[in-house]
């Protein structure tokens, strides 16, 4: 029976993540998923998901600062090796700079820096918010069942700038590209919820309960 | 690209449908959740629960639904009346609520907008704007249900609001609203056009086009309507179609 681990920094709805995840593992009829502030439970995980809403040093904070569950994530993404998904924020703490409010780093998986969408059309609006269809520009396991033109839901003021365009597997149009998945080995993250995103996300979200790199 | 939202709002008190959902195959038509469940199953873009009553006893039903709906539905909610403090935000959203809105509390101190933003980040902060037209381009704020005249004018609190850190601006139109004669377009227009962040229109929908014109005229980012849904007259689906056929960027499903 695999576990997935949801964790919990105290940061944003993590019920709606819970439920997604969990109605999926329900589907494949297979695995436990759990939320957890626990760093134990993060360490023995099979798989990791690292949610999370709200500004970036703040979120880098509370993940840092919570009993060892920094240490415990290090420990099971880079040194196991274990799959594992960013969400909205969760994702951009995978960058190497954080550039909201103040200049704070990341977990450094994938290089690059979040910064302000700055649109090119100034009647655009900031938070980027709502369903936007995907450019996929990779294949990858995760997006299995998922084409180009497919909607997801996101609500975001700062994007990822990724530095190694190969790594950047599915952006959106907002007045520019604006990264929607990116990934590298055991490694994915997203900017979009998948748990809001109906189908598409559920299915994305099953694509990476099944995922085995 | 990014697509235009249509949000279907139910009016709930005592954990029931206040105007009554009127759809073919539902069983339980007061039951918000089942009234959800059918939204998402439509095509909604997003749902918005208005707890009309409010009271602190029936909070606790509030929260029950709340979890039972993000339990089947996997679009986002927002959720609001009622709402004064961070921490009623953070009970919402522990609850399963993904965005919350604020009406009078942040009429009464705009800095809980703040204080609210600071905890959860702006993008889950909705300021509710309940207006009333008081002179031709003039829109003054009124609060407790449209009852209590506040001499604040809307277009720079809409500005104020957003300053404070609301993530989105949702327009209730107190002059429209269940008129069925259509969004008041100019002060939709104003608030739009004063803040950079997202804004819905709301109150008077009776048409389609009233939704076009929403968005071509009054520049709103998404459209907040009730009883052209809920009492059958027009499917999401229909919406949506009407829409993109008049050059609106929408998600077809």
């Amino acid at each position: 029976m695999s576990l997935t681990a949801l964790i919990d920094y105290e940061s944003g709805n993590l019920h709606s993540a819970e439920k997604a995840f969990q109605k999926m593992a329900a589907d494949l009829g297979e695995g436990t998923v759990v939320v957890t502030s626990d760093a134990d439970v993060v360490a023995r995980a099979d798989r990791v998901v690292l949610p999370g809403d709200g500004a970036f040093p703040a979120c880098a904070a509370a993940l840092r600062g919570t009993g060892g569950l920094y240490e415990a994530l290090v420990e099971a993404v880079e040194v196991k090796g274990r799959p594992f998904l960013g969400i909205c924020v969760g994702m951009q703490l995978m960058a190497t700079w954080g550039r909201e409010y103040s200049d704070t780093p990341g977990l450094d998986w994938v290089g690059g820096q979040v910064v302000p969408i700055a649109p090119s059309d100034p009647k655009l609006k900031v938070p980027h918010m709502g369903w936007n269809d995907l450019v996929l520009g990779a294949a990858h396991p995760v997006f299995d069942g998922i084409a180009s033109g497919d909607h997801t839901y996101f609500v975001h003021s700062y994007h990822f700038e990724v530095a190694d365009p190969a790594l950047r597997l599915a952006h959106v149009d907002y007045g520019g590209d604006v990264t929607a998945v990116i990934g590298t080995g055991t490694m994915l993250g997203m900017q979009f919820h998948p748990e809001k995103s109906q189908d598409v996300g559920l299915r994305m979200i099953r694509n990476f309960l099944t995922w085995t790199p | 690209m990014l697509k235009t939202r249509i949000i279907p709002c139910l009016d709930v008190a005592d954990g029931r449908v206040v105007k009554g959902v009127n759809f073919v195959d539902l069983v339980d038509a007061g039951d918000p959740v089942a009234a959800a469940q059918a939204y998402d199953a439509a095509g909604a873009d997003e749902l918005c629960f208005l707890d009309i009553h409010a009271t602190h006893e029936n909070r606790g039903t509030m929260f029950d639904l709340v979890r039972r709906t993000a339990e089947q539905c996997f679009i986002p909610l927002t959720v609001g009346g009622g709402v004064r403090s961070v921490a009623d935000v953070r009970a919402l959203l522990l609850a399963g609520a993904d965005k919350v809105s604020f009406n009078s509390a942040a009429v009464a101190d705009p800095d809980v907008l703040s204080r609210a933003a600071d905890q959860f980040g702006s993008q889950c902060i909705v300021c509710a704007i309940d207006a009333k037209t008081v002179s031709p381009g003039k829109w003054e704020i009124f609060t407790h249900g449209g009852r209590k005249p506040t001499g604040i004018d809307a277009v720079e609190f809409a500005h104020t609001a957003a300053t404070k850190g609301a993530g989105e601006i949702l327009v209730t139109s107190m002059d429209r609203d269940g008129t069925r004669a259509g969004f008041n377009l100019p002060l939709t227009r104003a608030i739009s056009d004063a803040v950079p962040i997202p804004v819905i229109a709301s109150g008077g929908v009776g048409t389609l086009d009233h939704l076009v014109d929403g968005v071509t005229e009054g520049g709103a980012s998404a459209v907040l309507a009730a009883s052209i849904f809920h009492f059958g007259d027009f499917t999401i689906a229909q919406a949506k179609a009407h829409m993109a056929a008049a050059g609106i960027p929408m998600r077809l499903t």
